[in-house]
Protein backbone atom coordinates (compact mmCIF):
# COMPACT_ATOMS: atom_id res chain seq x y z
CA UNK A 1 0.00 0.00 0.00
CA UNK A 2 1.67 3.22 -0.94
CA UNK A 3 0.45 6.87 0.02
CA UNK A 4 0.28 9.52 -2.34
CA UNK A 5 -0.99 13.32 -2.41
CA UNK A 6 -2.07 16.20 -4.46
CA UNK A 7 0.88 18.32 -6.37
CA UNK A 8 1.64 20.96 -8.37
CA UNK A 9 4.44 21.83 -10.92
CA UNK A 10 4.58 25.20 -12.55
CA UNK A 11 6.39 24.88 -16.14
CA UNK A 12 6.43 27.37 -19.01
CA UNK A 13 4.32 26.07 -21.94
CA UNK A 14 6.89 27.30 -24.60
CA UNK A 15 10.10 28.38 -24.52
CA UNK A 16 13.24 29.77 -26.57
CA UNK A 17 15.57 26.67 -27.31
CA UNK A 18 18.48 27.49 -25.08
CA UNK A 19 16.82 29.77 -22.87
CA UNK A 20 16.87 29.22 -18.11
CA UNK A 21 13.16 28.54 -17.45
CA UNK A 22 12.34 28.39 -13.77
CA UNK A 23 10.75 25.43 -12.57
CA UNK A 24 8.16 25.48 -9.41
CA UNK A 25 7.22 22.21 -8.12
CA UNK A 26 5.01 21.58 -4.55
CA UNK A 27 3.62 18.37 -3.08
CA UNK A 28 1.27 18.27 -0.55
CA UNK A 29 2.92 17.07 2.69
CA UNK A 30 2.76 17.11 6.15
CA UNK A 31 6.69 16.62 6.67
CA UNK A 32 6.12 15.62 9.94
CA UNK A 33 10.12 15.87 11.47
CA UNK A 34 10.03 13.53 14.16
CA UNK A 35 11.22 15.53 16.28
CA UNK A 36 7.89 16.81 18.19
CA UNK A 37 6.03 15.19 21.11
CA UNK A 38 2.38 14.61 22.09
CA UNK A 39 0.84 15.83 24.90
CA UNK A 40 1.37 12.57 26.46
CA UNK A 41 4.71 13.12 26.10
CA UNK A 42 4.94 10.43 23.18
CA UNK A 43 7.30 11.27 20.21
CA UNK A 44 5.52 11.50 16.71
CA UNK A 45 7.44 9.08 14.58
CA UNK A 46 8.88 11.21 10.95
CA UNK A 47 6.97 11.19 7.85
CA UNK A 48 8.84 13.05 5.28
CA UNK A 49 9.42 13.14 1.68
CA UNK A 50 13.33 12.54 1.45
CA UNK A 51 13.73 12.21 -2.19
CA UNK A 52 12.87 14.46 -5.08
CA UNK A 53 13.91 14.10 -8.95
CA UNK A 54 12.64 15.90 -11.90
CA UNK A 55 13.69 14.43 -15.55
CA UNK A 56 13.93 16.23 -18.75
CA UNK A 57 13.08 13.69 -21.33
CA UNK A 58 14.05 10.91 -18.66
CA UNK A 59 17.01 12.79 -18.54
CA UNK A 60 17.70 13.62 -14.88
CA UNK A 61 18.49 17.46 -14.54
CA UNK A 62 17.72 17.98 -10.84
CA UNK A 63 17.74 15.97 -7.90
CA UNK A 64 17.32 17.25 -3.87
CA UNK A 65 17.65 15.31 -0.33
CA UNK A 66 15.03 16.34 1.99
CA UNK A 67 15.41 15.97 5.60
CA UNK A 68 13.46 16.93 8.81
CA UNK A 69 14.21 20.62 8.13
CA UNK A 70 11.93 21.47 5.34
CA UNK A 71 9.09 22.69 6.01
CA UNK A 72 5.63 21.54 5.50
CA UNK A 73 4.24 21.01 1.79
CA UNK A 74 7.71 21.00 0.62
CA UNK A 75 8.37 23.72 -2.49
CA UNK A 76 11.27 23.67 -4.99
CA UNK A 77 11.91 26.15 -7.27
CA UNK A 78 14.79 25.79 -9.55
CA UNK A 79 16.35 26.56 -13.18
CA UNK A 80 17.11 24.44 -16.36
CA UNK A 81 17.78 24.87 -19.67
CA UNK A 82 14.94 24.71 -22.63
CA UNK A 83 16.63 21.92 -24.67
CA UNK A 84 13.67 20.16 -27.17
CA UNK A 85 9.97 20.05 -27.15
CA UNK A 86 8.68 17.23 -24.50
CA UNK A 87 7.53 15.99 -21.05
CA UNK A 88 9.47 17.17 -17.48
CA UNK A 89 8.48 13.79 -15.08
CA UNK A 90 8.79 15.04 -11.68
CA UNK A 91 8.95 12.47 -8.98
CA UNK A 92 8.97 12.96 -4.70
CA UNK A 93 9.42 9.59 -2.78
CA UNK A 94 9.15 9.43 1.22
CA UNK A 95 9.10 7.74 4.39
CA UNK A 96 5.51 5.42 4.99
CA UNK A 97 6.45 4.06 0.57
CA UNK A 98 5.16 7.89 -0.19
CA UNK A 99 5.45 7.96 -3.90
CA UNK A 100 3.75 11.46 -6.14
CA UNK A 101 4.38 12.26 -9.54
CA UNK A 102 3.41 14.84 -11.81
CA UNK A 103 4.21 15.83 -15.51
CA UNK A 104 4.14 19.17 -17.56
CA UNK A 105 4.88 19.38 -21.39
CA UNK A 106 6.73 22.47 -22.73
CA UNK A 107 7.53 23.02 -26.68
CA UNK A 108 10.47 24.66 -27.37
CA UNK A 109 10.70 26.81 -30.48
CA UNK B 1 42.89 63.59 57.45
CA UNK B 2 40.26 65.07 55.00
CA UNK B 3 42.22 64.01 51.92
CA UNK B 4 42.75 60.51 53.84
CA UNK B 5 38.61 59.64 54.51
CA UNK B 6 38.16 61.38 50.54
CA UNK B 7 40.77 58.59 49.93
CA UNK B 8 39.16 55.65 51.24
CA UNK B 9 35.72 56.53 50.31
CA UNK B 10 36.91 56.08 46.54
CA UNK B 11 38.71 53.14 47.44
CA UNK B 12 34.95 51.52 49.15
CA UNK B 13 33.23 53.10 45.77
CA UNK B 14 35.43 50.79 43.49
CA UNK B 15 35.26 47.67 45.37
CA UNK B 16 31.33 47.21 45.28
CA UNK B 17 31.98 48.58 41.73
CA UNK B 18 34.24 45.70 41.31
CA UNK B 19 31.42 43.04 42.98
CA UNK B 20 28.91 43.94 40.63
CA UNK B 21 30.51 43.72 37.39
CA UNK B 22 31.31 40.27 38.78
CA UNK B 23 27.67 39.78 39.59
CA UNK B 24 27.18 40.64 36.09
CA UNK B 25 29.47 38.24 34.67
CA UNK B 26 27.82 35.42 36.40
CA UNK B 27 24.92 36.32 35.11
CA UNK B 28 26.24 36.26 31.54
CA UNK B 29 27.38 32.87 32.15
CA UNK B 30 24.02 32.23 33.27
CA UNK B 31 22.48 33.07 30.31
CA UNK B 32 25.05 31.11 28.07
CA UNK B 33 24.37 27.91 29.63
CA UNK B 34 20.13 28.56 29.60
CA UNK B 35 18.78 25.56 27.62
CA UNK B 36 17.91 27.78 24.75
CA UNK B 37 21.22 27.57 23.96
CA UNK B 38 22.40 24.48 24.61
CA UNK B 39 19.79 23.09 22.38
CA UNK B 40 22.10 24.36 19.59
CA UNK B 41 24.46 22.14 19.04
CA UNK B 42 27.67 23.82 16.38
CA UNK B 43 29.69 20.84 16.80
CA UNK B 44 27.25 18.62 15.27
CA UNK B 45 26.90 21.09 12.27
CA UNK B 46 30.33 21.39 12.09
CA UNK B 47 30.68 16.92 12.01
CA UNK B 48 27.38 17.28 9.22
CA UNK B 49 29.98 19.56 7.41
CA UNK B 50 32.85 17.45 7.90
CA UNK B 51 30.92 14.27 6.56
CA UNK B 52 30.11 16.77 3.39
CA UNK B 53 33.88 18.32 2.67
CA UNK B 54 35.73 15.05 3.88
CA UNK B 55 38.04 17.25 5.29
CA UNK B 56 38.85 19.38 2.32
CA UNK B 57 39.07 23.10 2.87
CA UNK B 58 36.39 25.60 2.45
CA UNK B 59 36.31 28.28 0.34
CA UNK B 60 34.61 31.80 1.67
CA UNK B 61 32.68 33.31 -1.10
CA UNK B 62 30.59 32.45 -4.61
CA UNK B 63 28.19 31.36 -2.52
CA UNK B 64 25.25 33.33 -1.74
CA UNK B 65 22.40 32.39 0.60
CA UNK B 66 19.09 34.58 1.38
CA UNK B 67 16.89 34.20 4.39
CA UNK B 68 14.94 37.10 6.31
CA UNK B 69 17.72 37.91 9.20
CA UNK B 70 14.10 38.51 11.57
CA UNK B 71 11.54 35.30 11.29
CA UNK B 72 8.37 35.66 13.37
CA UNK B 73 7.56 31.22 12.84
CA UNK B 74 10.19 29.26 12.20
CA UNK B 75 7.91 26.69 10.47
CA UNK B 76 8.31 28.16 7.49
CA UNK B 77 11.43 30.56 6.49
CA UNK B 78 11.61 30.98 2.24
CA UNK B 79 15.16 30.59 2.00
CA UNK B 80 17.24 31.40 -1.28
CA UNK B 81 20.44 29.95 -2.83
CA UNK B 82 22.19 31.45 -5.67
CA UNK B 83 26.33 29.99 -6.35
CA UNK B 84 28.18 31.90 -8.69
CA UNK B 85 29.17 29.45 -11.47
CA UNK B 86 29.34 29.79 -15.50
CA UNK B 87 27.63 26.66 -15.00
CA UNK B 88 29.07 24.39 -18.32
CA UNK B 89 30.70 21.15 -18.40
CA UNK B 90 33.57 21.97 -17.56
CA UNK B 91 32.78 24.43 -14.17
CA UNK B 92 29.55 23.88 -12.45
CA UNK B 93 27.74 23.57 -9.18
CA UNK B 94 27.52 19.83 -8.61
CA UNK B 95 25.44 20.19 -4.92
CA UNK B 96 24.11 22.50 -2.88
CA UNK B 97 24.16 21.38 0.80
CA UNK B 98 22.04 23.66 3.59
CA UNK B 99 23.44 23.38 6.85
CA UNK B 100 21.41 25.00 9.65
CA UNK B 101 23.82 24.72 13.10
CA UNK B 102 20.73 25.42 15.73
CA UNK B 103 18.33 22.77 14.43
CA UNK B 104 18.31 19.39 15.77
CA UNK B 105 19.03 17.43 12.63
CA UNK B 106 21.80 20.25 11.06
CA UNK B 107 21.10 19.15 7.79
CA UNK B 108 18.46 20.56 6.22
CA UNK B 109 18.36 19.56 2.09
CA UNK B 110 21.22 18.54 -0.28
CA UNK B 111 20.28 19.38 -4.05
CA UNK B 112 22.04 17.72 -7.04
CA UNK B 113 22.13 19.76 -10.02
CA UNK B 114 23.99 19.61 -13.42
CA UNK B 115 25.41 21.99 -16.41
CA UNK B 116 21.84 21.54 -17.56
CA UNK B 117 20.41 24.01 -14.64
CA UNK B 118 21.67 26.84 -16.50
CA UNK B 119 22.48 28.50 -13.04
CA UNK B 120 22.43 27.74 -9.87
CA UNK B 121 19.62 29.11 -7.76
CA UNK B 122 17.57 27.52 -5.44
CA UNK B 123 14.31 28.73 -3.68
CA UNK B 124 12.76 26.64 -0.72
CA UNK B 125 11.32 26.61 2.36
CA UNK B 126 12.53 25.09 5.80
CA UNK B 127 12.40 25.57 9.73
CA UNK B 128 14.43 26.93 12.04
CA UNK B 129 14.46 25.75 15.30
CA UNK B 130 16.40 28.62 17.23
CA UNK B 131 17.90 31.70 16.21
CA UNK B 132 21.03 30.98 14.50
CA UNK B 133 24.06 30.55 12.00
CA UNK B 134 22.68 28.78 8.42
CA UNK B 135 25.25 27.61 6.37
CA UNK B 136 25.09 26.85 2.46
CA UNK B 137 28.16 24.75 0.96
CA UNK B 138 28.42 24.65 -2.80
CA UNK B 139 30.37 21.53 -4.02
CA UNK B 140 32.01 22.36 -7.40
CA UNK B 141 32.69 20.06 -10.55
CA UNK B 142 36.46 20.48 -10.08
CA UNK B 143 36.35 19.03 -6.07
CA UNK B 144 36.60 22.29 -4.41
CA UNK B 145 33.65 23.38 -1.68
CA UNK B 146 32.75 26.93 -1.36
CA UNK B 147 30.88 28.11 1.68
CA UNK B 148 28.04 31.37 2.51
CA UNK B 149 26.27 31.74 5.32
CA UNK B 150 23.21 33.97 7.05
CA UNK B 151 22.53 35.04 10.43
CA UNK B 152 18.92 34.73 11.78
CA UNK B 153 16.47 35.75 14.58
CA UNK B 154 14.00 33.44 15.01
CA UNK B 155 10.81 34.54 17.12
CA UNK B 156 8.75 31.58 17.35
CA UNK B 157 10.40 28.50 17.03
CA UNK B 158 9.68 25.55 15.17
CA UNK B 159 9.49 22.03 16.34
CA UNK B 160 9.42 22.54 20.26
CA UNK B 161 5.14 22.51 20.10
CA UNK B 162 3.33 19.15 20.85
CA UNK B 163 0.17 18.11 19.33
Amino acid sequence: MSKTSRTSVTVPPRAQRGSIIEIRAIAQHDMESGFRYTDGGKIIPRDIIRVFTCTYNNVEIFKADFYSGIGANPLVIFTTIATETGTLEFRWIGDHSYEAVNQANITVV
Amino acid sequence: MRQDSHFSRFQQGRRTWFKRIQKLGLMAIGVWFSPVTVFAKPEDAARAIQAITGGKPLINGKVNLAIPTLIENGNLVVLKVSVESPMTENDYVKAIHVIAEGNPLPNIFTAYLTPRSGTANLTTRVRLADSQTVWAIAQMSNGSFYQGRAETLVTLSACIESV
